[in-house]
């Protein structure tokens, strides 16, 4: 069991399902309240990750964002190296990946507030910052939740583009699904069925809990 | 609806087709092989490339491949141990060879600084095979113990999956040197985008390319045959073509070739 390989990974996907958080919440209000008329060329665009191989981003933030290209180098000269083969660069290609499995989740459960309430809201003088903050949020939890486990753990599984990108650094860029590739192509099938093990459960357990906050509470409680 | 049936079943008309697991070191050199071979006899011969220790992995674990391309003349030996290889097919084709490469761009001058190129403070990030799994990346390990300097660029070295993502890493531009095969370096796709300097065979254990047919392969003759090709003037010529020849001393020691 590689634990070092184990928390590099939780970081990463802690570190990507809260910035998500961030990113994911104005895209998903804008594409709830938007009228635009090619609103769903956005939608399309943000749901891209869900069918796109792994390798066309890998390849993406390879070449695209490799020294070679303007973008590269621009962030070669801010950041004194490549995104290639660094932390970094797993996270953004990990926020990309797992957009959709945050901003999907959002966007669902704020357009499931009730309009009245939203015109209540607003007939008692709040703004629509105000009116989000105080109405829209708090009902949206359950959303909030699934799109940050979701999130959380698509990233955890994710293989395709760390393969690609992520030249296998120990302590940086070698996640747990990596590792466990790495154990089965070296035959050490004990190790890789600790790890593989350990990623099921806490798989699951991540569904669980998604599964558990969406849940309709009179299946549990039948006579509220 | 016959034609396709016939379509989606494809390979019924090519009886004689067989499917070959090979080094990623041979990426370059054996569709060439295979076309001309194809040319000659009719017959075809689909590729799977990969480490070898991967492919060795898999053969083990059933995969249907008829003749094994080994980088490492290790892994065939276990295979043929483990009752999975003919011992009578080996056949040992080439040396392989380790080189230090470097995009045209790059401001070192490999005859002079040699492995040493590696500690100039301009290489950030160096790119091998992943030694655990493949030949190239062992010998390039041992390459830089043997010259002493791996403790001080460890934690520069990025590892690709297999040879060729070492010299994909490298030749994108996204690391500044990489100790790849000989084979890639004088494969068209990188021939004229850099340059490379030539590790001498002392440094590391001698890469054995070697071949072998497969115990669970249907078509012993047709693998027997390709691998027969492969002392054909023609075939030979080709191989030499991409550095793999049977003379390890060809490109002499620390010799810049290019």
């Amino acid at each position: 069991m590689n634990w070092e390989a184990f928390w590099l990974t939780v970081r990463l996907a802690g570190i990507v399902s809260t910035l998500l958080i961030a990113i994911g919440i104005p895209i998903a209000y804008w594409l709830t309240y938007s009228r635009w008329r090619w609103k769903f060329l956005i939608e399309a665009a943000v749901a891209l990750p869900i069918v796109l191989p792994p390798t066309v981003l890998g390849f993406y933030v390879l070449v695209a964002l490799g020294s070679r290209s303007p973008l590269g180098r621009w962030w070669e000269s801010i950041t004194g190296h490549t995104l290639a083969f660094t932390f970094e660069g797993l996270a953004i290609g990990s926020l990309v990946y797992s957009l959709p499995f945050a901003v999907q989740p959002f966007a669902a459960s704020f357009g499931a507030v009730d309009a009245a309430l939203l015109r209540a809201s607003a007939s008692l003088g709040h703004s629509p910052v105000q009116t989000f903050r105080r109405i829209v949020l708090p009902l949206s939890k359950a959303g909030l939740v699934t799109g940050f486990a979701l999130s959380f753990a698509h990233t955890l599984g994710e293989f395709g583009v760390v393969l690609m990108v992520g030249g296998n650094i120990p302590g940086v860029t070698r996640t747990i699904s990596i590792d466990i590739y790495d154990q089965v192509q070296t035959a050490n099938y004990s190790s890789a069925n600790q790890t593989a093990l350990l990623l099921l459960l806490i798989s699951f357990l991540v569904l669980s809990m998604v599964y558990g906050v969406n849940r309709h509470p009179w299946v549990v409680v039948p006579w509220r | 609806m016959l034609a396709l049936i016939f379509l989606l079943t494809g390979t019924f008309a090519t009886a004689q087709e067989i499917t070959v697991a090979a080094a990623a070191d041979m990426s370059a050199a054996l569709p060439e092989l295979v076309a001309a071979y194809t040319k000659k006899t009719g017959h075809a011969v689909k590729l799977s490339f990969g480490a070898s220790g991967n492919l060795t992995n898999q053969i083990r674990n059933g995969a249907p491949f008829d003749l094994f391309f080994s980088a490492d003349e290790e892994y065939p030996q276990q295979l043929i141990a483990e009752g999975l290889a003919s011992k009578e097919t080996l056949y040992r084709y080439a040396v392989g060879r380790l080189v230090l490469w470097v995009p045209s761009d790059s401001p070192l001058d490999l005859s002079k600084l040699g492995m040493n190129a590696l500690l100039d403070p301009s290489v950030k990030k160096i790119s091998i095979a992943n030694p655990a799994t493949a030949p190239y990346g062992r010998a390039a390990a041992a390459a830089l113990r043997h010259f002493g300097i791996y403790d001080e660029v460890s934690s520069r070295l990025v590892v690709g999956e297999n040879v060729s993502q070492a010299a994909q890493f490298v030749e994108s531009g996204n690391v500044q040197a990489g100790l790849i095969a000989l084979s890639h370096a004088l494969a068209p796709a990188m021939k004229e985008k850099g340059r490379y300097w030539t590790v001498p065979l002392d440094a590391y254990p001698t890469l054995n390319q070697a071949a072998v047919v497969l115990a669970k392969s249907k078509q012993q003759d047709a693998a027997r045959k390709f691998l027969e090709f492969l002392r054909d003037p023609e075939a030979t010529a080709l191989l030499t073509q991409y550095g793999f020849s049977l003379s390890a001393e060809k490109h002499s020691s620390g010799e810049r070739v290019k």
